[in-house]
């Protein structure tokens, strides 16, 4: 069982979706994420082991990678699909409520701004450390931030932008959101913002890079 | 008019001009708006841009047009616009610079990724080749295409331009400082794994532009220069990286601090310098000033 656990995280951190997958090379033929997390749980792994032993630590050693620039976007992204084609088969124990996720983390892109790149990263990278993610898209007002908070208590915000000019939204949106909810947690990310920026808006978090994030989230429900 | 890889290729040093988004934010366009709608509804506004970097002695001006591709303006409803907001964008570029200055027709990255099956390279080619035609035919000498990350859109991306019109192509990557100290794209991609690639799919002029300051453009272009010593080098690069002061964003390298840098940009293999977010009239004429003056 630990072996097959270990090879579904080999899958998750090289980003093998499947066995028809042409990616990466030098994993060509073999089974991927998909097989592999199929068979597990037919051979009665539980499905919380196939989260926290496989795809999670398969997402947080890509992760790491990620931030060491040991490797890429493109990469990171090949993670995520075959972390996503593993979750799907989990679904069903989500659903029943026989593994839980670690908490809700709500996120998107600030008004103004319509790039997702970013935010997406982010968005898979704590979906695959096991938590339940809300993605509200790009340009989202302050208002729709507001009630997706108000619809999820106890959640966590994640604001993005990638442009300069839109940082300004970024600071309404973190002011009017803490004047109404004082305890929601939030933090920001975004090519031009750091954490001087983050200290200037009154947000509680800052990340250059996803898996910052996900320790943040994991600090916080600790 | 003479192509401007001849121009370089008998000697000449050029200048470039600088940013445009950030500038048509100083004018007033709000966040949201859409940059390429103001090529119909301001287009005055565009050509006073155009117009101070030809005054302030430019050999080459962009077009508004960084965000013109079918997929960037679908984002705004506009996609069934492309030619119309394209043309206009060169029309206005190409009266600014008159018969003797180029006009670079400007293309940025769709936002869509290939590897994730957003878009086939087909879709994609039809894409640039539908921005770059249209570029062309309002006046464009050149097609810039710029701010790319992933290699091959960029490569799909020149080759759509290239076999579509009788443009000049440059093709200038995005590269950031990792932390062990190379430079890389978002995608991974390092300025060595550009040159080829991006040569053989028909680029003229190739080189950098946006992502980090003037300083870090040097170790860039020799890193180019090792790999090919011929091709023309172009480089757009920031006034520095963005500060949040006061509720708004300043690049905060001035045209003094930024021209001091140029003649080490120069001896590093740069044949072509111009400005990218946060440059003013005022930097590139500094820049020009020192590209002029600049001995070996």
């Amino acid at each position: 069982m630990e072996q097959l656990l270990g090879k579904i995280a080999h899958c998750v951190e090289f980003g093998k979706i499947n066995l028809a997958a042409p990616y990466p090379p030098d994993m060509k033929g073999q089974e991927g994420a998909d097989e592999l997390t199929k068979k597990a749980l037919e051979q009665g792994v539980s499905a919380e082991d196939v989260l926290k032993k496989a795809l999670v630590l398969g997402m947080e050693r890509v992760g790491i990678k990620f931030r060491e620039n040991k490797v890429y976007v493109p990469q990171v992204l090949m993670s995520a699909k075959a972390m996503h084609t593993a979750m799907e088969h989990l679904k069903p124990y989500f659903q029943s409520g026989s593994v839980k996720r670690k908490g809700i983390f709500v996120i998107g892109t600030v008004a103004g701004d319509l790039h997702d790149i970013g935010k997406n990263l982010v968005s898979m990278m704590v979906e695959g450390n096991g938590w339940q993610v809300v993605d509200l898209g790009t340009d989202v007002k302050t208002e729709k931030f507001l009630e997706a908070a108000k619809a999820h208590p106890g959640c966590t915000l994640g604001l993005s932008a990638l442009l300069t000019t839109t940082m300004g939204n970024m600071e309404k949106t973190v002011k009017d959101l803490k004047e109404q909810l004082p305890d929601l947690k939030i933090l920001i990310g975004g090519a031009p913002v750091n954490d001087s920026f983050r200290q200037k808006i009154g947000a509680d978090f800052y990340s250059p890079d996803p898996q910052g994030a996900v320790e943040f989230l994991n600090k916080l429900s600790a | 008019m003479n192509k401007i890889a001849y121009e370089i290729k008998s000697g000449k040093k050029l200048v470039s001009d600088g940013a445009w988004g950030t500038f048509l934010q100083k004018m007033g366009m709000g966040p949201g708006e859409c940059p390429e709608l103001w090529n119909i509804e301001k287009p005055g506004q565009v050509y006073k841009i155009a117009k101070s970097y030809i005054d302030a002695g430019a050999d080459m001006i962009e077009t508004n047009s960084f965000g013109g591709s079918f997929y960037k303006l679908a984002n705004y409803g506009l996609q069934h616009r492309v030619v119309e907001i394209n043309r206009a964008a060169a029309e206005i570029s190409r009266r600014a610079a008159g018969k003797e200055k180029h006009v670079l027709g400007s293309v940025g990255p769709t936002g869509k990724m290939l590897i994730m099956g957003d878009v086939t390279e087909e879709d994609l080619y039809n894409a640039f080749k539908e921005q770059a035609i249209a570029l062309y035919q309002g006046g464009a000498d050149a097609i810039v295409i710029e701010t790319m990350s992933d290699l091959d859109e960029a490569r799909i991306a020149v080759k759509a331009a290239r076999e579509n019109t009788a443009a000049e192509i440059i093709c200038t990557m995005t590269f950031e400082k990792t932390v062990n100290g190379e430079y890389r794209s978002m995608m991974g991609v390092s300025p060595t794994d550009m040159v080829n690639i991006i040569i053989d799919a028909g680029a003229d002029i190739i080189g950098a532009n946006c992502g980090n300051g003037i300083e870090g453009m040097i170790d860039i272009v020799k890193e180019i220069r090792k790999n090919n010593a011929d091709i023309p080098v172009l480089i757009h690069a920031n006034a520095g990286l963005p500060v949040y002061q006061d509720g708004q964003t300043i690049f905060p390298e001035t045209p003094v601090q930024m021209a001091s840098f140029v003649g080490k940009l120069l001896d590093a293999g740069a044949n072509v310098i111009g400005g990218c977010c946060g440059t003013t009239p005022l930097h590139i004429t500094k820049i020009a000033e020192t590209i002029k003056n600049h001995t070996r």
